[in-house]
């Protein structure tokens, strides 16, 4: 009965975790673009600040009406929003905050979380494909495209982390965590950071998605609910991707004086803020410059950080 | 294949592994796929409509559709009379309103043969280039918007509201001034006018750093912009391509220093011009032009402190009417040449006048331009054309 009862407060908090802190996100990224752009953002849904503007924005999605394009393949357009979202989701699971605190602990859970991770993309391409809808055809292929980029830097810089603590578990990997790897891992974090920027479609590698050329890409024809799941799985994607990196590169929730998991709240938001940032200075990549940089940037500097993490781990041993 | 910076097709051989060979003995089937940009759509301002044909993403063939947003200026001239048409001529470059009320003010003027006040010809130059320099902030926010960097619009915009500030407080207008009249402007300038205005002029100045050292220098907004969209010399004469587009190819042609109208043959304009003719060097004269023009109305308002009191425009009769005759009054609108070809019998509205307006030639050169580009690069391409609809449209 303990056991049930331990699942099921786990699941419950991370479903809780999974619908909160992307808004949590969201409202960060209205208000701190608005001043970094001198503005104020919202000012009104729910009195302070405007915190409640993303609650706001959510209820009017649900009550908008549900339009499917009259010659879009249904069954397809309607799951792909969720193709998009349920990944992340299920990646939270695996995901430790504190020592322990982990909804399941697998030993492969780095390899799980890349596996994952990667169909989130097929949301994409099959909205962009069945939608029936020029525009988004050419965002359903270059997401298909992206994909060729970002995937193997991706990899290889997380399996170089891997390859230092000598486990695939995220939460072992975290324990083995010093100080010292953020010299010795900082080629790897910035490989699996940029690569993951990539992954989410955010700036500036937004080109799936690139509002001045093919409208919303994929999402050109959703409206509504589905439209919020899209939303919802970007920025879940960036609790994510912020929440591995700071597991993978950063020690996840080791630090002073602080509990382990504010510590990993902290570095979480930090990296979320980075995403933020780089949004509101950055313009927008080509698709083929996306390549070029993968391709002749980030591939051979993850191959670098293997050799040099393969090289100080005999040296230690 | 990769677009290299000098605009060179480099081919990048990929191995594709052994399942290859199945597919090279036949070619796979592809299609061309027509796209409409437009009419409506985010990167054309309006409803400019662009029919492309597709290959994959690669542009093989475009076509400007144009006339979404005629509105029959022309035709609107002929029925109004001299005062009125002043008011239909400022809308057409919605951006570039004082620049279009000049160019027919200063052509019913010629036909009247008119002498217009000094103050009113020091005014006018001032107002005109302080139009110019909200214009080009317009582009300079929107065009890094194009290309997916949202910041520099609302930097670009808080200096536009500076700069409308000192405009609404003279015209009541912040787009739209009707402050030109046949032999002058409307009314003398406010008390204190010129230094709220030297003072707008100065804050420009000094914030418009911001907006170059985000963007201007930003690496990959130079990979989005050199070598894309290359104009050469030869189509900006067949096509009449002008302004600060033309500049950018190296053509050295500006009417403000090679026509002098108003004041500008007492000013020393100087004509930015690059060589390049990519989007980034049009990017770059615009944003050289804005520093050009906030230095041209530093020294008109010096020239205005000085210059003795008097009036500020001239008594018209109660019907004016143009003799008999036709004149072409051009003028260096922001966005290039503005010309009025004004054709009177001695009515009190002219028998024609005839609109050249800038962006109209400008856009047709999308057509040699956006073939072999990405749909990618003809965003940044349209973006550098700096174009206002209502200006094509007429």
């Amino acid at each position: 009965m303990a056991e049930v009862l331990d699942i099921a407060v786990r699941l419950i908090v991370i479903v809780a975790a999974f619908l909160v802190l992307p808004l949590i996100v969201g409202q960060m990224e209205h208000k701190a673009m608005a001043h970094m752009q001198s503005r104020l953002g919202p000012m009104y849904a729910g009195g302070f600040h405007g915190w409640a503007q993303l609650i706001a924005d959510g209820v009017k999605f649900a009550q908008k009406e549900d339009v499917i394009p009259a010659a879009a393949d249904r069954r397809v357009f309607a799951i792909a929003p969720a193709v998009a979202l349920v990944p992340y989701l299920v990646v939270m699971v695996v995901i430790p905050v504190g020592p322990g605190l982990v909804g399941a602990d697998l030993d492969a859970g780095l390899f799980f979380v890349l596996a994952v991770m990667g169909i989130g993309v097929l949301g994409s391409i099959m909205a962009g494909w069945a939608s029936a809808n020029k525009y988004s055809v050419l965002g359903g292929m270059r997401a298909a495209a992206q994909l060729m980029s970002y995937e193997l830097p991706l990899v290889l810089a997380a399996s170089s982390v891997a390859m230092a603590a000598g486990t695939l578990s995220l939460e072992g990997i975290a324990e083995q965590w010093r100080w010292w790897w953020l010299p010795w891992q900082a080629i790897g974090a910035v490989v699996f950071f940029v690569a993951g920027l990539a992954e989410l479609r955010r700036p500036p590698f937004d080109m799936p998605i690139a509002d001045s050329e093919i409208i919303m890409g994929p999402m050109t024809e959703y409206t509504g609910i589905r439209f919020a799941l899209f939303m919802l799985a970007e920025y879940a994607g960036i609790v994510v991707l912020s929440a591995l990196t700071a597991v993978l590169f950063l020690g996840g929730w080791q630090g002073p004086i602080l509990p382990g998991p504010v510590w990993t709240l902290i570095k979480i938001f930090v990296l979320a803020f980075v995403v933020i940032w780089v949004r509101v200075s950055f313009p927008r990549l080509r698709e083929d410059q996306l390549q070029k940089l993968a391709w002749i940037g980030l591939v051979p500097l993850a191959l670098l950080q293997l050799a040099l993490t393969g090289v100080v781990r005999v040296l230690l041993a | 294949m990769t677009e290299e910076p000098e605009g060179r097709l480099r081919e990048r051989v990929v191995g594709i592994g052994a399942g290859a060979e199945a597919v090279q003995a036949r070619e796979l089937a592809t299609e061309d796929m027509v796209l409409n940009i437009g009419p409506q759509h985010p990167s054309t301002h309006g409803v400019l409509r662009l029919r492309l044909t597709l290959d994959g993403e690669r542009i093989v063939s475009a076509e400007p559709i144009v006339g979404y947003m005629h509105r029959g200026a022309e035709k609107l001239f002929e029925v109004r009379d001299y005062r009125q048409i002043i008011v239909l001529a400022n809308r057409h470059d919605w951006l570039s309103a004082f620049a279009n009320e000049l160019g027919v003010v200063i052509a019913v003027e010629r036909m009247l043969g008119m002498e217009v006040p000094q103050r009113a010809i020091w005014a006018r130059t001032l107002l005109a280039e302080l139009n110019r320099v909200l214009n080009h902030l317009m582009f300079l926010g929107s065009y890094p918007l194009e290309l997916g960097a949202i910041t520099p619009l609302f930097y670009a915009f808080r200096e536009r509201e500076t700069l409308q500030h000192v405009m609404e407080e003279i015209s009541g207008g912040r787009m739209h001034y009707m402050f030109n009249r046949v032999g002058g402007l409307k009314e003398d300038l406010p008390y204190g006018w010129l230094d709220r205005a030297s003072g707008a002029v100065a804050d420009v100045r000094r914030r418009l750093p911001d907006i170059e050292q985000l963007i201007a220098g930003n690496e990959i907004f130079l990979a989005r912009t050199r070598g894309v969209g290359v104009l050469d010399r030869e189509t900006i004469m067949q096509y009449g391509v002008s302004g600060p587009i033309a500049r950018a190819s190296g053509v050295d042609f500006d009417l403000r220093r090679d026509e002098p109208y108003l004041a500008y043959g007492e000013l020393p304009v100087k004509v930015v011009t690059r060589s390049a003719g990519d989007c980034n060097a049009r990017f770059q004269v615009l944003l050289e032009q804005v520093k050009v023009s906030l230095d041209l109305a530093d020294a008109c308002v010096e020239r205005l402190r000085q210059l003795p009191p008097g009036p500020i425009n001239q008594r018209l009769p109660k019907i004016l009417k143009a003799p008999e005759g036709h004149t072409y009054a051009w003028t260096e609108s922001p966005l290039g040449l503005n010309g009025y070809y004004l054709v009177s019998r001695g009515e009190k509205t002219p028998w024609r006048l005839k609109l050249r307006s800038a962006s109209f030639n400008n856009v047709q050169v999308l057509r040699e331009l956006l073939p072999g580009n990405l749909v990618a690069d003809m965003v940044a391409i349209l973006g550098s054309m700096f174009f206002v609809v209502g200006d094509i449209d007429k």
